[in-house]
């Protein structure tokens, strides 16, 4: 039996987190707003009326260009696209056709092993990226639509891949990554939930090994990543049991059905022709300057692989910790703070970045960003509990304290007394008193059930405020018990 | 340069108009007239010249992103035909 392989290009629509609409001054995001209150004369498409490109949807593109190694053009046009929907008002879409603001480029996705097979980097070559406009929303109320024109000129990036990805294993760690680089360099919020990151993949499929490219089949409305890999899976599938039979595959359409998981045909396609691209007269090209260019490569991070690749380099961490910590960018500055301020044994510090404050950004909802408790007091709390000032419990509380207070970890052990009771009399006493309050604890200890040690222990630290050396506690009460 | 009635036919459907045939055939001429009139520019050489999408000199004209109010819901909604939910109500198109 033939073995075939999949030939998949994703086109992707990338919401900008600009403040304003790309051709108007309307507020762009308009989640949780009631509808139609975030619309004027111009997005609208009311005659008389003339756009005005914001400038900060060129500069988000650019910067979105040189983090995907595209080339850059100096004059790029935008296009009338024409086409008659409810949801757009003006008759066509403005967009960028034959002259976009960037060309080429790529994206190294790492690919994990699987049962497939090992680890691999998969580049995945950029088509083209150009900015257009989003159309308004389109509801089904019985067997009328309710339009609502809040999303009508909210800006987007439209990114379109080479037919380079091979499954939809592959399909699904680009977005991914394209996710997570889209935050990193913040130019867009990516949530697929909300629809700031939208996916329609091109899918054919040919005999494993081959060149050729077959005719493929266009999969849209999938808005969650899982959602992308099922598609395709299912899309792969059903191409291959109708060329096994015999059949020939056509160019459809398809729509992803997320809550009966299948994918169901669609209109047939519009040709291109038919859309009667042409200069949009209203607008004038946007012209770049080397210097703008250079601006934004010098604006440029560094990228999330590129971090990931030196943390595990410079910091001896284990890929795990890396790929954990660069998950966000916020999150590797304060790890690479903390761990610079710190001075030696990185992995400690990533330790404690991914047990303790990771746990404290979850359970508050916050990013790294968003914390009182700064790198330098994180780094200062390893260090009292090296030096055994405190506790490795006390440390883990100090970070609340410090999140809740920001006080610095020195001054809350100060004024909260927390300093680690490591002197032997003191814990003595108290180990006397609640040996001589639980006679029946001792009794079950000395007949041979010694893991009541911990129970102990566990007394002695209450009564103390949590600020005995637990060490300590226990050898002066395995004394005492002997 | 003659139109035919199937293109005729194809411009009025992407635009959504149903014509009678009688009107088909009116637009069919005056489309091809307007054509041909057109046409008369293909006599110019310009194979030396770039394709002029502006006659002003190439230079951006950009606005700062800063969002201000626009229409009311009301002033929005004043010439729709049919509104429901604070919405546009439109028959459905593609089914």
């Amino acid at each position: 039996m033939t073995k075939y392989e999949a030939v998949i290009g994703l086109e992707t629509h990338i919401q900008l987190n600009t403040t304003s609409k790309i051709f108007c001054v309307c507020k762009a995001d308009s989640w949780n707003d009631p509808p139609n209150t975030n619309i004027c004369p111009v997005c609208t498409g009311l005659p008389g009326v003339l756009p005005v490109l914001n400038q900060r949807v060129v500069e988000k593109a650019l910067l979105l260009a040189v983090a995907m190694h595209a080339e850059i053009q100096p004059e790029s046009y935008f296009d009338r696209k024409n086409y008659f929907y409810p949801d757009l008002p003006k008759g066509y879409q403005i967009t960028q056709y034959d002259r976009p603001i960037a060309l080429g480029g790529w994206l190294d996705v790492p690919v994990p092993a699987s049962p497939a097979g090992g680890a691999y980097i998969r580049r995945v070559g950029i088509a083209k990226l150009h900015m257009e406009e989003d159309a308004g929303k389109t509801r089904n109320a019985g067997h009328l639509r309710q339009i609502d024109f809040n999303r009508c000129g909210v800006p987007l990036i439209e990114m379109v891949t080479n037919p380079d990805l091979r499954t939809a294993a592959e399909a699904a760690q680009y977005l991914t990554r394209l996710r997570q680089l889209l935050r990193w360099i913040g130019v867009s919020e990516a949530d697929m939930e909300k629809g700031h990151l939208r996916c329609d993949a091109n899918v054919s499929i040919r005999p494993a090994g081959s060149q050729v490219l077959n005719p493929k089949t266009e999969i849209k409305n999938v808005n969650a990543i899982d959602a992308v890999r099922e598609a395709i899976e299912k899309e792969f599938e059903r191409q291959v049991r109708e060329v096994e039979a015999g059949h020939r595959i056509e160019a459809w359409t398809l729509d992803w059905d997320e809550e009966a998981q299948v994918l169901r045909k669609m209109r047939s396609k519009e040709t291109e022709a038919d859309y009667r691209y042409f200069r949009e007269p209203d607008l004038l090209p946007v012209c770049l300057t080397q210097a703008q260019i250079d601006a934004a490569a010098q604006e440029m991070p560094e990228r999330p692989l590129d971090r990931r690749a030196r943390f595990m380099e410079t910091y001896q961490l284990p890929e795990y910790d890396a790929e954990i910590l660069t998950a966000e960018r916020q999150l590797s500055d304060f790890f690479e703070a903390a761990a610079t301020a710190y001075g030696d044994e990185p992995k400690k510090v990533s330790n404690w970045m991914m047990n303790e404050v990771l746990r404290m950004l979850n359970e508050q909802g916050l990013t790294a960003g968003e914390l009182r408790l700064q790198p330098a007091h994180l780094a200062e709390i390893i260090q009292l509990v090296d030096d055994g000032a405190v506790n490795a419990a006390t440390g883990k509380a100090l970070l609340a304290k410090v999140q809740q207070s920001g006080r610095s970890p020195a001054q809350v052990v100060a004024d909260e007394g927390l300093a680690r009771v490591s002197d032997d009399s003191a814990i003595r006493a108290v180990v006397e008193a609640v040996l001589s309050e639980s006679p029946k604890e001792v009794e079950s200890y000395r007949a041979g059930k010694v893991t009541l040690i911990g129970w102990f222990v566990g007394q002695v630290m209450r009564r103390m405020g949590g600020k005995a050396d637990p060490a300590l506690a226990r050898s002066i009460l395995e004394e005492l018990l002997r | 340069m003659s139109l035919t009635l199937a293109e005729v036919e194809h411009i009025a459907a992407l635009a959504r108009l149903e014509l009678t045939p009688e009107e088909k055939e009116r637009f069919r001429a005056q489309l091809s007239a307007i054509l041909d009139y057109a046409d008369r520019l293909q006599a110019v050489e310009t194979s030396d010249i770039p394709p002029t999408s502006s006659v002003l000199p190439p230079h951006s004209a950009l606005r700062p992103d800063e969002p201000r109010p626009g229409l009311s819901l009301g002033e929005a909604l004043t010439n729709a035909p049919l509104t429901e939910d604070d919405q546009f109500r439109v028959p459905p198109v593609l089914e």
